[in-house]
């Protein structure tokens, strides 16, 4: 995806004033409630009309104030899903799945309605009325809608802000599997900063409807570290889990963990709370924890009271956090060799 | 149906003509005007909300008496119509536009107060999914505004049934062409030993009037399930 946009718009005493050019297939747009990331959503979908400006997707020029150009929203080939799904109350399940998919042109129809069926496993709801239907429910079908109008892009508005945790990660390897199997850029529009490391690259941070910066995912989550109380949480993708007693062991990088929970998945991805690591001088021959990893310190970083140290674990990188007092008493220095303990029951499977 | 005058089958017939025919020839256009009112943004909406609104508080007889000056020969649209030899006073037509003109206020009312109701997001997610605003309105907004517009419907029906004032004066009381129901309770009660008479329309006109509340009743309840 190409997407070029230098619009202006001003609703009242808010003015958004976005300019930015995007080369990738999963971007975030990140701000807080109120920082201008709907209106700029609105804009790209062609549901609100900039000020002045211009927005360039790919080859097609879908707004130019200068040339007077203005497709409208179903011209536009942009899906957008909407935070709360927005499935059409009188249509059932099927109707509503196949609403834009009929309007679409056929050469253009490169998705079929039975593979996104099967993606997101829909068969069992789709003679179903849509009041009958769970949050989770509800979001899978409106992606599916989406999805079948072969979009050039999607926006995401967001999706999952309505759901609780738990239909949070339900949902997420089912989004994860839609983008990677029919290949659709996304931008991913979001205030949570976990949602936007599961689902995206880059990501531009928006600040009182301006671009305040265009950065990696892992940059933005590193950086929130400065503020106080956010601790930062590691994301680990590990392989397939394979039986080691009655844990289970999982291949990261060139290194093995042991974990309790199990994932069935073929990646899951699991957290680890900063916190939750102790650092040892040397080998401790036997503890509780499952997870002995000798590293290498990489990096050391202040805040107060607080430390952030950035591991290498083999291949893979690992931030822990300590007190400044520990710092001084394991004498850490850049280089130094350390050993990592992680108790087996610290991961928190997300996906 | 002993008790009726075959003059009476006639009247009911009539009012059920020239209401069926005023609801159903007016809700496009109170879908319209509706939508018009809703979505767009006209100069002097207020105006023109006046004068939609306007028949439902003028009394009958002015709107009867306005309606006649309008198409009678001399009138605006009368005399353009006697050039085509097409007379409304005194003939169904009449009747029928009396009822309409009376009933549509209500009609759109109606409607606009569904079309008001429907989330604007429905209308947003359909054009993104590749509805025109046209294909938007007609699989969208319409459908969901539907209860409402049945609902403007029954109202405009009993309305119909029911007009007196602007008939008699635009369309006359004449049995068999303009005679509605009410037209002929009032010729009845005009006329010596017509109490019976009367008594049995009126009758008639509340066994008609509560098979309307039913059916719309009915109506409303499947709308709702949908």
């Amino acid at each position: 995806m190409e997407l070029e946009v230098a619009i202006q718009k001003k609703l009242g005493a808010f003015q958004c004033n976005a300019k930015f050019t995007l080369n990738g297939d999963r971007v975030g747009i990140f701000g807080v409630s109120g920082s201008g990331k709907s209106t700029i959503m609105h804009m790209l979908a062609g549901l609100l009309k900039p000020d002045s400006g211009r927005i360039q997707l790919g080859e097609a020029t879908l707004f130019d104030s200068m040339a007077g150009i203005n497709v409208p929203p179903e011209k536009r080939r942009v899906g957008v899903v909407f935070q709360h799904a927005h499935l059409f109350p009188h249509m059932s399940v099927h109707r509503n799945l196949l609403y834009g998919w009929r309007r679409t042109p056929v050469p253009d129809r490169h998705i079929q309605p039975e593979a996104i069926i099967e993606v997101l496993q829909l068969g069992h709801l789709l003679d179903r009325g849509v009041n009958l239907l769970s949050g989770g429910e509800r979001q899978r079908i409106a992606l599916a809608r989406t999805v079948l109008t072969c979009p050039r892009l999607i926006l995401m508005d967001e999706p999952l802000a309505g759901l609780d945790e738990e239909l949070k990660s339900q949902i997420m390897p089912y989004l994860n599997k839609v983008f990677y199997n029919f290949e659709i850029p996304l931008l991913f529009i979001s205030h949570s900063l976990l949602e936007m490391r599961l689902m995206t690259e880059q990501v531009l941070v928006i600040e009182n409807g301006q671009i305040a910066r265009q950065v990696a995912i892992e940059e933005l989550a590193q950086s929130t570290w400065a503020t106080p109380r956010q601790g930062y949480v590691n994301l680990l993708r590990l392989g397939q889990p394979h039986p080691h007693g009655d844990l289970w062991a999982y291949q990261w990088g060139d290194t093995r963990l042991i974990l309790t929970d199990y994932g069935e998945n073929e990646e899951n991805i699991f957290e680890l709370d900063s916190r939750e690591v102790l650092l040892f001088k040397r080998h401790p021959e036997a503890t509780s924890a499952r997870n002995l990893l000798p590293c290498v310190v990489r990096k050391i970083f202040t805040v107060g009271n607080r430390v952030r140290v950035e591991l290498q674990c083999g291949s893979q990188p690992l931030i822990v956090q300590i007190v400044p007092e520990s710092m001084r008493e394991l004498e850490l220095a850049e280089g130094k060799e350390v050993v990592a303990v992680i108790k087996a029951s610290a991961f928190r499977r997300l996906m | 149906m002993s008790f009726l005058q075959p003059s009476d089958m006639q009247a009911i017939i009539l009012s059920f003509k020239v209401a069926c025919t005023a609801t159903i020839l007016s809700t496009p256009l109170g879908i319209g005007v509706a939508y018009v009112l809703v979505h767009t943004r006209i100069p002097g909406k207020a105006f023109w909300e006046g004068i939609i609104n306007l028949p439902l508080v003028l009394p009958p007889v002015v709107i009867g008496y306005l309606l006649l000056v309008l198409f009678g020969r001399h009138g605006w649209i009368g005399s353009f119509l006697v050039r085509f030899d097409i007379q409304i006073i005194f003939t169904l037509t009449g009747a029928i536009i009396a009822s309409s003109v009376v009933g549509f206020p209500l009609l759109v009312r109606s409607i606009r107060l569904g079309m008001e109701s429907v989330d604007a997001s429905y209308r947003k997610a359909a054009r993104t999914l590749g509805a025109g605003p046209w294909d938007a309105f007609f699989t969208i907004t319409l459908p969901l505004s539907g209860r409402a517009v049945f609902t403007g419907m029954t109202l405009m029906f009993a309305r119909s049934l029911g007009e007196f004032g602007a008939t008699i004066i635009l369309a006359g009381n004449i049995p068999g062409v303009t005679q509605t129901i009410p037209l002929a309770i009032y010729e009845y009660t005009s006329s010596p030993r017509g109490d019976k008479m009367a008594l049995s329309l009126c009758m008639v006109s509340i066994l008609l009037s509560f098979i309307v509340l039913l059916v719309s009743g009915a109506a409303t309840k499947t709308l709702n399930k949908g």
